[in-house]
């Protein structure tokens, strides 16, 4: 049981490294800019993810006041997600409005084939 | 119990994740994405961030992927292979990965409530929200009374990122449709 | 545009329960989870299934791109007009305590109206994200 709760303390850190890194890792190597963008988004939610764990008391309730709870989980990064969060879809949004535009200008979306037609 | 619904959803997680990773239907991958934002509010519920839930399973399991479906409609829907190597992007996310894995180390376990996090502005809005504001949610006080002015300029950043989406989008084909020159579609 | 009954039917049934939910977000966001832009999501959200459902001239006639276009500043002058209500009531900017004779009641006025202006700006703006797409396509 000691050992599990040892390892339960870091699984949910391991785990959000991992998103992280297979956010960064889309990001780096496929030139698809559409899988591009999702990997980005992948990348963004595992930050929010860094960001509430720590904010978690075991045995805690959500931030609401009320008379029957005494333990609340910290409130202060769910607000900083809950803007982050919205912010991201608008970057996300613009991101793929460049896309189409990319597509309408050089018939791909792919970062390999616009390279050469770009003169790079 | 808490830990062991927060673990298997972080596992399911994860899976998606992989999957995601090797597909090359983008269809797939925007249907993929979406399920990861489910799961991923299902996480914020656990962790107790119930308002963050409702954010990320709408914005994130809605709106993200109609964006997502429409710039698949615009554009192409099948992912080439990649040109070049695999090698080095992997090798760079596992050392980052490791880097960072090694960082974790040195943070407080899971859960505790005498972290450093819990100890600094948390209990001053969680003991005097209700005599200071009056509202019981703690979030919507700090978002829109304590900290208004990340709020004002969030709202900004949308309105911001509305109107360059529009420009991008929305502008040219107007005028171009006022000097009945169509754009050239290749 | 689509001929599917069930979805059709559906839709219709379906929609002034997800409008009555936003609402119920907007205006408990106090006392649950839930504000402006949850709200403004979720109202966004309606605009877009009748314009999957039922085509995009039915959502224009719900929602005209001149009315969602206005919505997008029209928040952020809301929000920013909440603090300038505050500074000529002699407080600071977005000080809520002056809006009202009890600082209480205050607070509690300068949260609704800057919900509100979030929840103009977040549905405004996804629904103008949503036609720009959309009309780009035609």
């Amino acid at each position: 049981m000691e050992a599990f709760l040892d390892f339960a303390d870091r699984y949910n850190y391991v785990i959000t490294i991992f998103l992280m890194i297979a956010g960064l890792y889309i990001v780096v190597a496929r030139s698809n800019m559409v899988k591009k963008l999702v990997g980005l988004s992948i990348f963004q939610t595992s930050v929010y993810l860094l960001y509430l764990e720590p904010a978690k008391i075991v045995g805690g309730t959500a931030p609401i006041i009320d008379p029957a709870f005494t333990v609340y989980s910290n409130p202060l990064p769910h607000v900083l997600i809950l803007t982050a969060i919205v912010v991201g879809v608008g970057t996300l949004a613009l991101g793929l409005a460049l896309v189409v535009r990319i597509n309408e200008a050089f018939g791909t979306i792919d970062d390999d084939e616009i390279k050469p037609q770009d003169g790079g | 119990m808490e830990t062991v619904i927060n673990m298997a959803l972080l596992t399911l997680l994860a899976v998606v994740t992989v999957a995601m990773v090797v597909q090359r239907s983008l269809l797939s991958v925007v249907i993929l994405a979406s399920i990861y934002s489910f799961l991923m509010a299902s996480v914020m519920i656990v962790l107790d961030a119930v308002d963050v839930a409702l954010t990320e399973a709408s914005v994130g399991a809605a709106v993200s992927t109609v964006l997502l479906l429409a710039t698949l409609h615009l554009t192409k829907t099948r992912e080439d292979m990649p040109r070049h190597g695999r090698a080095l992007p992997l090798l760079l996310s596992l050392a980052v990965g490791g880097m960072l894995v090694w960082g974790t180390l040195v943070l407080p376990p899971f859960g505790t409530a005498n972290a450093p996090i819990h100890q600094h502005v948390a209990p001053r809005y969680i003991n005097d929200v209700m005599a200071e504001t009056g509202v019981p949610n703690i979030v919507t006080a700090v978002l829109a009374d304590y900290r208004s002015f990340d709020t004002l300029g969030e709202t900004t950043v949308i309105f911001i990122a509305g109107i360059g989406v529009m420009l991008l989008l929305g502008g040219l084909r107007r005028q171009s449709s006022e000097e009945g020159a169509p754009e050239d579609p290749s | 545009m689509s001929s599917d009954l069930i979805l059709r039917v559906g839709t219709k049934l379906i929609l002034p329960f997800i409008l009555l939910f936003a609402i119920y977000v907007q205006l408990h966001g106090d006392y649950g989870p839930g504000g402006g832009f949850q709200a403004g999501v979720i109202v966004a959200a309606v605009v877009i299934l009748i314009a999957i459902t039922f085509g995009h001239n039915a959502a224009k006639r719900v929602a005209p791109r001149g009315l969602v276009e206005c919505m997008v500043p029209m928040g952020v002058l809301i929000f920013a007009g909440t603090g300038v209500a505050g500074f000529f009531l002699g407080g600071n900017y977005l000080d809520y305590s002056v809006l009202s004779h009890d600082p209480i009641h205050g607070h509690h006025l300068g949260i609704f109206l800057v919900e509100i202006g979030v929840a103009v700006t977040v549905s405004g703006t996804m629904v103008a994200l949503f036609y720009a797409f959309v009309e780009r396509g035609r």
